[in-house]
């Protein structure tokens, strides 16, 4: 006996009885892609970021010692919202489009996708200039003033980054660059716009919903 | 065959024969380890850049002993204490510890799993010039702009850098600024490494390698990546925050406005505590490679090793305000921390445990890096017992901010994370460079590093006891505390001197240490099957492994690890 | 400083003279005692098997058995440790709730201590008497506790009140109030410090507490109630000290001097000190302060004040008379 197959028998461990071949590797061997564990890597990270600045804001909810108080100069940004949220559908589609060969239809789909988010930033812009000139809140206002652009302003900030990405391929497809091999990549950055678009839910709620009574 | 590392390689024969390498003109050189994107090198820059800043924060550790070797020494003036104990804390922690341990995964982790590269190579080598631009720019603050008092430039706020000290009424000038976005960039560019990892263990391992027959030490990068990913986003936030204060006139920690202090803590420490199970994970990867091959056995209890690991790593993430045992938090939630402080203890004495197991009933050959292992162990251990002790908290009442937490962290530092730094040196270097390094001096790296080391540690254990917090520049006569930090400071000198032979030991092997061949150890991993230095494309074929020690198998046809896992 | 150091009393963590301190030792004793049997077993298996199991020449060149783990094994491994921290963990509650939750008796004397950069306020809200940096609290008899109950505070960064003796470290952190007591039940002066960096000259921020038994204590409080005589013979002196600056940031009761940014300096003479610790308080340390206090305490926040020689022996001679 083998000093493995003595050991076995001492702790009465199971032994592959008798087997001469190694356990079989699956032919063909298929991983996860790297695409897809390194995206959702990043939304882990991301996650954490935002948890921070997120209890951040929950932390000084209703501990500003100056006005202006969140109740009385804020409204809801529903249009925003519905933009951004609708964006997370579109780009559900366009990549989808692009899986199944669509290009024109991706082109479209993408195109509007970068609208609606263009236009959320825009609209972020518009309630930041009423708030700052009209109602006087900045960052250094209070603990709201500086919560809230903070937080709103981190979400903004990756909003911007995700489409400027969107951009970036928009560029590469009227160039005609884009084809249906590239439609994992299209994919994975489409979740990281599912991810903006999740944390604007949890941002919306926290600022205009929970924040707000 | 399998013989004894000792027949196969004997510790006194030094082969003079050098390494035949092509000649390229250092330009092209140069050029191709600053353009490269092979985990390798950048592995290789990290390790190197690492114990470049190790030596220069280690000599201002020194100075410190020295100021601290007798009352009142005015060898430095207080403010230059502080920017001292400020920047050897910090570049300790992130010039020195996060980019040596992330290189040695960035170099194994490829290797061990049999693949190419990491999963993003590119961004491996984004990672690695932001953290070299970052690390660069913490000690150009003693040459940059106005700092505290304006009469200096570098930090001096301490490594953790409390509110509301770090905000702008107290801490005029950029010397802050300097801290805050040094660490910035670095920490960007941990996480890219992180996100590497993850990926490549998940996604690129070679045919037949299921993730139950990775190495331990891929399973812990893997862990490490994890915690990498979640516990520095709340550091990264809690500077940003910082800036807007500093900048925009925010009032995130700026009390005068309402503002908490103790925010700041949570964050730093919600970041602060995984960060050190960040570094000390690294070395229990090291101590799972090495021990089993110096003991001849295979690990014990591999599946209780990384479910121990996966344990550690999540609970590490709900103990943090251990840290601020003293910032008068409720009975209730002092008893929750210590309750999960003490709960982290159970997995990490099983680690403990099971490298026992590894080597009871082996065969115990003892090298140098198995030497360095075995200090791991007693080190790690009293390190352990200490913090249970620290995380006690009302004995945490009285031994927080001393030196009794100081000698605490460096055992885990030093004695647990620096010896198996010097272990996997002494192990993969042949590896990595296709040469041995000298047993003998490595003894003498050995014993006189131990030595200094529990000279100083140890002793300032009792300093802390006797009454002497941390952070201060000096003490008083008639204290005492004058014989324990004479002696600490004694031990500085021994360290130094292992250094010294350290150093020079890689030096000289670089240029005529004994040609090492493929598996100078007799060692059972996939990264010991192929050359030293491997191929830039690490392996001719790729290969295809049916156990968690391929090598054993091929070593051992007779009795393969595939019909015991 | 040897003079005023060696009135201190010897001993630190593991000398307690007040409950919450003994409290703290007891405990760790138990927790030492624990983790160092558990040093004992450990590291002795850990040298017997690098001595037993030791490779050694002339050994057939063979691989030993390869175990790869034992279930049963794990589970005496974790089980073990699991109840040695339930014990452990029982026992460290019960004294969080035994000096945290303490509930404060009649009679406790009240401070309030605000933490400043580089020195200590300390205030008794119900005596009307404000000093700084020595602590004075009366003795407490075990039968009959006495016990000072604390109250603290910072002006500006996070500091932290550390008297080893007396009881473990609690903070003082802007922007909120933390409590702590103390009973004290052996006369002498015990000696802290800050012990939360908090800057330049965190480690000259030394305490000292002064216990006391009552009626020297009592005698200790009337005394520093009184507001200051006026002398005609250093009549001079307070005149510098309240035309200078000095009014602005320190506080002599009887006199024009409101300011709350410095120490109180009505009993100033009553302290063994200087600078929080810096140097005793004689004629010359306290010439040598008040001239430039850079020269005693680098970073200090109190300006040089530039005085002429003949303003500063008059306004040195006035203040030794604030006793």
């Amino acid at each position: 006996m083998s000093s493995g197959e003595r050991t076995a028998e001492f702790l009465k461990l199971d032994v592959v009885a008798g087997s001469i071949s190694p356990p079989a590797i699956p032919d063909p061997w298929v991983l996860p892609s790297r695409g897809r564990t390194g995206m959702i890597a990043l939304i882990a990270t991301e996650t954490a970021f935002f948890t921070i600045f997120v209890t951040a804001y929950v932390f000084y909810i209703g501990k500003s010692l100056t006005p202006p108080y969140p109740h009385d100069v804020l409204s809801y940004p529903l249009f925003n919202t519905v933009c951004l949220l609708s964006s997370s559908l579109t780009i559900a589609l366009a990549s989808r489009a692009l899986s199944s060969g669509l290009i024109r239809r991706f082109a479209i789909l993408w195109f509007i996708t970068w609208a609606l988010g263009v236009e959320f930033l825009i609209g972020t812009g518009l309630e930041w200039h009423r708030l700052i000139y009209h109602v006087g809140l900045t960052i250094r206002t209070n603990l709201f003033g500086t919560t809230y652009y903070s937080l709103v302003g981190l979400h903004a900030v990756h909003v911007t980054i995700g489409s400027l990405a969107i951009a970036l391929v928009m560029t590469l497809t009227l160039a005609g660059a884009v084809t249906q091999e590239h439609a994992e990549r299209i994919e994975m950055l489409s979740w990281y716009w599912h991810f903006v678009d999740a944390v604007w839910i949890v941002v919306f709620l926290t600022v205009y919903v929970i924040g707000a009574r | 065959m399998a013989g004894s590392i000792d027949d196969r390689f004997p510790l006194s024969v030094r082969d003079s024969e050098t390494a035949s390498a092509v000649a390229l003109p250092l330009a092209s050189r140069l050029h191709e380890w600053v353009t490269t994107v092979d985990h390798k090198k950048l592995g290789l820059m990290y390790i190197g850049g690492g114990l470049v800043f190790f030596l220069v924060a280690g000599l201002q550790a020194a100075t410190i002993r020295l100021q601290l070797a007798v009352p009142n020494a005015g060898i430095v003036s207080p403010q230059v204490f502080n920017r001292l104990l400020t920047l050897h804390g910090t570049a300790m922690v992130f010039l020195v510890g996060m980019p040596i341990l992330t290189g040695f995964f960035n170099y194994l982790v490829p290797l061990m799993i049999g693949a190419r590269d990491l999963a993003f190579p590119r961004l491996n080598a984004f990672g690695f010039w932001l953290w070299f631009f970052g690390s660069l720019l913490l000690y150009f603050s003693y040459i940059g702009g106005g700092g505290m008092e304006g009469a200096g430039s570098a930090p001096a706020v301490g490594w953790f850098a409390y509110a509301p000290l770090t905000e702008t009424p107290f801490s005029r000038g950029h010397s802050t600024d300097y801290w805050i976005l040094s660490i910035l960039l670095a920490s960007v560019g941990s996480t890219a490494t992180a996100i590497n990892l993850i990926a490549t263990a998940f996604s690129m391992r070679c045919p037949g390698m299921t993730l139950n027959k990775m190495p331990v030490l891929v399973w812990l990068a893997v862990v490490d990546a994890g915690l990498m990913l979640v516990a520095l986003p709340p550091l990264s936030a809690a500077q940003i925050m910082l800036l807007l204060d500093r900048y925009l006139g925010a009032h995130f920690f700026d009390t005068q406005a309402g503002g908490s202090a103790l925010l700041w803590q949570h964050f730093f420490w919600i970041f602060g505590h995984p960060e050190v199970y960040v570094l000390v994970i690294p070395a229990f990867a090291f101590a799972s490679e090495i021990i089993p091959v110096f003991s001849r056995k295979v690990i014990f209890g591999y599946e209780v090793m990384v479910a121990a690991s996966c344990a550690i790593g999540f609970i590490s993430l709900g103990v943090w305000a251990h840290h601020m045992f003293s910032v008068g938090l409720t009975p209730a939630g002092n008893a929750f921390f210590v309750t999960s402080t003490m709960l982290v203890s159970i997995p990490t004495g099983i680690k403990i445990f099971n490298w026992l197991g590894t080597m009871w009933g082996g065969r115990i050959h003892l090298r140098t890096p198995m030497l360095f292992a075995i200090a791991f162990l007693f080190q790690f251990l009293i390190a352990g017992l200490t913090g249970i002790m620290l995380g006690v908290a009302p004995f945490c009442w009285q031994l927080t901010d001393t030196y009794f937490v100081v000698a605490h962290f460096h055992y885990v530092l030093i004695g647990a994370i620096l010896f198996m730094i010097f272990a996997a040196i002494y192990y993969w270097f042949p590896k990595a460079t296709g040469r041995m390094l000298d047993e003998r001096l490595g003894l003498w790296h050995f014993w006189l590093f131990l030595i200094g080391f529990h000279l100083t540690f140890d002793t300032l254990h009792f300093a802390g006891l006797a009454g002497m917090p941390r952070r201060i520049y000096t003490y008083q006569a008639g204290r005492g505390l004058e014989s324990f930090n004479l002696i600490a400071s004694v031990g500085v000198l021994f360290q130094a001197l292992g250094m010294i032979v350290f150093v020079f030991d890689i030096v000289r092997s670089l240029q005529s240490g004994k040609l090492a061949g493929k598996d100078p150890w007799d060692a059972w991993t996939l990264e010991w099957s192929t050359a030293s230095p491997p191929p830039e494309y690490n392996f001719e074929e790729v290969p295809r492994v049916h156990s968690r020690r391929p090598l054993w198998d091929l070593k051992h046809p007779e009795d393969p690890d595939w019909k015991y896992e | 400083m040897g003079a005023a150091n060696r009135e201190i009393a010897r001993g630190a963590v593991f000398s307690p003279v007040s409950t919450p301190a003994s409290a703290i030792a007891t405990l760790a004793w138990f927790i030492l005692a624990i983790t160092f049997t558990i040093f004992l077993i450990v590291s002795s298996l850990l040298t017997y098997s690098v001595i037993r199991f030791r490779a050694r020449p002339g050994q057939e060149p063979r691989e030993p058995p390869q175990l790869y783990g034992s279930n049963p094994i794990e589970f005496a491994w974790t089980a073990i440790p699991l109840l040695i921290v339930f014990v452990m963990v029982l026992t460290t509650i019960r004294t969080i709730f035994d000096v945290q939750a303490a509930t404060e008796p009649p009679g406790a004397i009240h401070v309030r201590v605000i933490g400043h950069q580089w020195w200590w306020e300390f205030q008794y809200p119900d005596l009307g008497i404000v000093t700084a940096n020595e602590l004075h609290v009366p003795l407490s008899d075990p039968a009959h506790p006495t016990p000072t109950w604390i109250e603290l505070e910072s002006a500006d960064v996070a500091h932290s009140f550390w008297v080893p003796r007396l009881a473990g470290k609690t903070d003082l952190i802007p922007n909120r109030i933390n409590t702590m007591w103390i009973d004290p039940h052996e006369p002498g002066i015990y000696l802290g410090q800050c012990a939360e960096f908090c800057g330049t000259q965190h480690a000259m921020m030394l305490i000292r507490v002064v216990v006391e038994s009552r009626p020297f204590f009592d005698q200790w409080v009337a005394a520093q109630r009184q507001a200051i005589a006026a002398q005609d013979a250093v009549a001079r002196g307070r005149q510098v000290f309240e035309t200078n600056a000095c009014a602005s940031c320190h506080t002599v009761k009887g006199t024009r001097a409101h300011g709350t940014y410095g120490p109180d300096l009505t009993h100033l003479m009553s302290r063994r000190t200087l600078g929080s610790g810096v140097a005793t308080n004689t004629r010359d340390h306290l010439k040598i302060w008040v001239r430039d206090p850079a020269l005693m305490k680098p970073g200090a926040l109190m300006p040089a004040m530039n005085l002429s020689e003949n303003d500063l022996d008059n306004l040195v001679a006035w203040m030794g008379t604030l006793k």
